[in-house]
């Protein structure tokens, strides 16, 4: 039967991962697709997933009464979604909308939360690769506060 | 008798052709000489002292075709007491004209290579001259790549020639935006955040980058993680320019003046520099 695992490896995020590690992740990967204008999820749904982005468009938005959906981020192609089934209490801070037709994986956050308790060197391994994600999004975060092009 | 050079330091007066609104804050004059006598040729990515007579000078760089010879095209923002008094003249109006001055991007130079164009919100109108220049010889080069970031939509300047250019094949136009609603369509995220993506080959690439500084800083942090060589990218600097011509010392940078060794420099030249917060 033919698995997820060779899209998996080839995933830049996933660039240099043990077999064994990459074994324990196909079990929680399933293909996913979303209609544009679909959510991938909204804030404050419980969030157990994340996905790798193989095909499409989708955007990071805020809602806000006042202005209604606020566009913060978007993501394409070889990105990596969602970090907050990694933090508890594990709900999502934005919402996730496809601009257009988008074809993922998604990785089920409960099945790996529990795999990484019990193979601490995948929680590591998981962690260091999200910790470039989380630094990158940050960083580009502080750029976009700095207001850079309105002086 | 003998013919003089004509005075660095003496405007040459031009009217008025033409003013377009670019965005909210933005806007480009067409000028053409009032003697009818040409000067108007320049290299992409110098600039000129605008004169406003009575009111003030400021430096501006060109944001025309280079090959369009009959008039400078000049774009700028409405921030400051000349550019809000300029924003206010009408087709017909007088402006006085040094330069061209300073050093342009090396678009000859780079022929045989992939050339990538990041351009940080005004950063685009020094730039546009370059890719006219790079469109106009396309047989030259390998693959052109436009990554442009700006605010917020309404602030994407230059809209009609961003649609001519991604409706070429030969071109790979990106655009991104600070921030939006949900209307737009296109790309959120700041302009660094293109690079990883972009379809050049890095090992054969120049990049010529104009922005703020803080944006060129880390745009140039990211093309060398793509493995950029330093040496293939260039900046263009900003600095209080008031003579052009390197005699006054306002726009010094380290050992350079930017007015005459730049704006345009080599990232390699002024590495060092670029770091130093007191220069």
């Amino acid at each position: 039967m033919e698995t997820l695992e060779p899209i998996l490896a080839q995933h830049p995020f996933l660039e240099g991962m043990e077999r064994r590690h990459l074994e324990l992740l196909v079990g929680c990967a399933s293909n996913v697709r979303f209609d544009a204008g679909k959510f991938l999820f909204r804030e404050g749904e419980e969030a157990n997933h994340f996905y790798f982005v193989r095909h499409g468009r989708v955007v990071l938005e805020i809602f806000s009464p006042q202005r209604g959906p606020i566009e913060i981020e978007t993501l394409t192609e070889g990105d990596v979604l969602g970090w907050s089934w990694l933090v508890p209490p594990y709900y999502w801070r934005f919402d996730a909308r496809a601009v257009e037709m988008t074809r993922a994986i998604a990785l089920d956050g409960k099945c790996l939360r529990n795999k990484c308790e019990t193979d601490k060197d995948l929680g590591y391994e998981l962690l260091k690769r999200f910790v470039n994600i989380v630094d990158r999004r940050l960083q580009a975060t502080r750029l976009q506060l700095m207001d850079l092009y309105g002086d | 008798m003998i013919d003089k050079a004509p005075d660095p330091i003496v405007p040459r007066p031009f009217r008025i052709q033409r003013v377009r609104r670019e965005t909210e804050d933005t806007f480009t004059v067409e000028l053409v000489p009032v003697d009818g006598a040409g000067g108007t040729s320049f290299v992409p990515g110098q600039f000129n002292m605008l004169y406003l007579f009575g009111v003030g000078e400021i430096p501006v760089s060109i944001s025309g075709d280079p090959n369009e010879g009959s008039k400078l095209v000049h774009t700028t923002r409405a921030v400051g007491t000349v550019t809000k008094a300029m924003q206010r003249l009408k087709r017909g109006s007088f402006l006085g004209v040094r330069g061209p001055y300073g050093t342009g991007w090396p678009v000859e130079e780079v022929a045989g290579s992939d050339v990538v164009l990041v351009a940080g919100g005004m950063g685009l109108a020094p730039l546009r001259p370059a890719l006219f220049r790079l469109i106009s010889r396309r047989e030259r080069y390998g693959r052109i790549v436009l990554l442009y970031g700006t605010r917020s939509p309404a602030d994407i300047l230059f809209q009609k020639d961003l649609e001519h250019w991604r409706a070429r094949f030969d071109l790979e136009v990106y655009v991104t935006v600070d921030r939006a609603m949900s209307s737009w369509r296109g790309n959120v995220g700041v302009v660094t955040g293109l690079i990883p993506k972009a379809p050049f080959d890095p090992s054969q690439t120049t990049a010529l980058v104009c922005g703020p500084e803080v944006m060129m800083r880390f745009a140039v942090q990211e093309l060398v993680r793509r493995g950029l060589n330093p040496s293939d990218i260039y900046v263009s600097m900003e600095r209080n320019m008031k003579c052009a011509v390197g005699f006054c010392g306002h726009c010094q940078f380290g050992p350079h003046f930017v007015c005459k060794d730049g704006p345009v420099f080599r990232y390699d030249g002024v590495k060092e520099l670029m770091w130093v917060r007191e220069v």
